[in-house]
């Protein structure tokens, strides 16, 4: 009799907890769904083409990757000039200061700053992104010779739209 | 030799990774070790004060609080 | 299940996987520290700072573990009342914190020469700085209370509320953009690491496994010896403690020699 009674009790305390981790992971859903936006780290080229004109005031940033060629070193030696592209729309970037040592045309960029009024991103932070593949120089060369590697750019490229 | 201790340039960044971690690890090991080591010399002084009170009775329950 | 909560059973039990987990852990952190150090290649992109990806990743995976562990032992000791099960949680927080910590510094130390940063607020970057303030937390938690069954009360149910933090982690990297990337072993089609990089990986994430047993052995019996230290105080032996007196040998204690 009492031993059924602490089973059932024991139960109750089984669903009651679960009743409350259902509803706290439901909250939690809704809670992030609704600030989708502000967890969101960077926008896409094609995000910022929806929202154009941006206010020149508004601190973003931008994500994609850097477009093979497209890198340039202005005159006065330190500042550069690059486009970041998701395969859709371009931006082009313009920053003063030290590179991250990743980066490298082809692959992942985050720029944080803001779009001047000629459409121009001028970046006051730039960060690599880098893909989740690991692998040394000879299976990388490999692949390459073995036409693998435009798969691994595409799904770059398409991580990067998200 | 000198290419494993350089890390290709990321000397600095690599070995305090594995050098913090391994401190961290033993840290943690010695704390309990040690944790351990004194709770039983606690609880034998304990039992032996228990011993020479209560001779004839058996151990004081152990878990339930 | 109820046979093996008991802590003379568990005591046993320990006693005999104790040697085996010191074993597996030596050999495989030594092996797994040869491959991560010496014998793996430098990744084609990020040179050797891909050494740090042996730690990083294998703690990052214990943070998880650990936190899923001890939300479980805390659904046991809320649900049944185990006190071996709210030890065990007990014994779990300090080494996922551990991890966790190590997790975030390593890959602090990984962010700065290959991202151009230490840190950003993204949000894989940030869910896993929240499980460290979960475990610490818990922590403060437990022992804030003079009744320790209060205590483990509160401490699951914060444990319970936030294991929902452990899938925002996971795919933290798959529902936002984040600087921090995509996943590289659980993932879809198969981990995109070589396999000579994947080896020193899961060494070491056994050998930290190992590691987390024996800590966790360690802890669980130095709390179970606490609890009957608190026990015996409050029936009122040592109040009246007559200084040193020689230690005996403890038949508490016969399972757990080392």
């Amino acid at each position: 009799m009492s031993l059924s009674r602490a089973k059932s009790r024991k139960r109750q305390r089984l669903y009651l907890i679960g009743a409350a981790l259902l509803a706290a992971g439901g909250a939690a859903a809704l809670g992030l769904t609704a600030f989708r936006d502000s967890v969101v780290f960077f926008f896409s080229p094609t995000e910022l083409a929806e929202q154009s004109p941006m206010d020149p005031d508004r601190r973003l940033r931008i994500g994609g990757l850097v477009e093979e060629g497209s890198l340039q070193k202005l005159e006065n030696g330190s500042t550069v000039t690059f486009t970041v592209t998701d395969m859709q729309h371009d931006v082009q970037v313009s920053y003063t200061g030290i590179l991250p040592d990743l980066f490298r045309e082809g692959q992942g960029v985050v720029a944080e700053g803001h779009m001047n009024p000629k459409g121009q991103f001028v970046a006051q932070e730039v960060l690599a992104k880098h893909d989740e593949n690991y692998m040394p120089r000879e299976v990388a060369d490999a692949l390459k010779k073995s036409g693998h590697w435009e798969e691994i750019e595409k799904q770059n490229a398409k991580n990067m739209r998200n | 030799m000198t290419d494993f201790f350089e890390m290709g340039g990321y000397a600095g960044y690599v070995w305090s990774s594995y050098g913090l971690t391994t401190i961290a690890l033993l840290v943690l090991l010695m704390v309990s070790l040690r944790g351990l080591k004194k709770s039983r010399r606690d609880l034998a002084h304990l039992e032996t004060l228990l011993k020479s009170r209560r001779p004839r009775r058996k151990k004081a329950p152990v878990r339930q609080p | 299940m109820h046979r093996f909560a008991k802590p003379s059973v568990f005591l046993r039990l320990a006693s005999a996987v104790m040697p085996w987990a010191v074993g597996i852990t030596v050999l495989t952190l030594a092996v797994g520290l040869y491959l991560a150090l010496v014998a793996s290649p430098a990744d084609y992109q990020q040179g050797d700072t891909v050494r740090i990806m042996y730690i990083h990743v294998p703690a990052a995976w214990m943070g998880l573990f650990c936190y899923v562990g001890m939300a479980i032992c805390g659904a046991m000791s809320l649900i049944w009342k185990h006190p071996l099960a709210d030890i065990a949680a007990r014994a779990t927080a300090p080494i996922g914190a551990t991890f966790t910590a190590l997790c975030l510094i390593t890959g602090s130390l990984w962010g700065e020469p290959m991202w151009g940063t230490w840190w950003v607020w993204d949000a894989r970057l940030t869910s896993m700085l929240i499980l460290l303030f979960l475990y610490l937390g818990y922590m403060a938690l437990v022992n804030a209370f003079d009744d320790p069954e209060r205590g483990s009360k509160a401490g699951s149910a914060l444990a319970l509320v936030g294991v929902i933090n452990v899938p925002i982690v996971k795919f933290s990297v798959d529902w936002w953009n984040t600087l921090h990337q995509p996943a590289s072993v659980a993932r879809m089609g198969g981990p995109s690491i070589d396999p000579s990089m994947l080896w020193p990986l899961f060494l070491i994430a056994i050998g930290f496994t190992g590691y987390y047993v024996i800590v966790l052995i360690l802890r669980i019996r130095l709390e179970l010896n606490e609890r009957r230290i608190r026990a015996l105080q409050l029936s009122g032996i040592g109040e009246d403690a007559p200084g040193s007196v020689q230690p005996v040998y403890n038949p508490e204690q016969a399972g757990a020699g080392e």
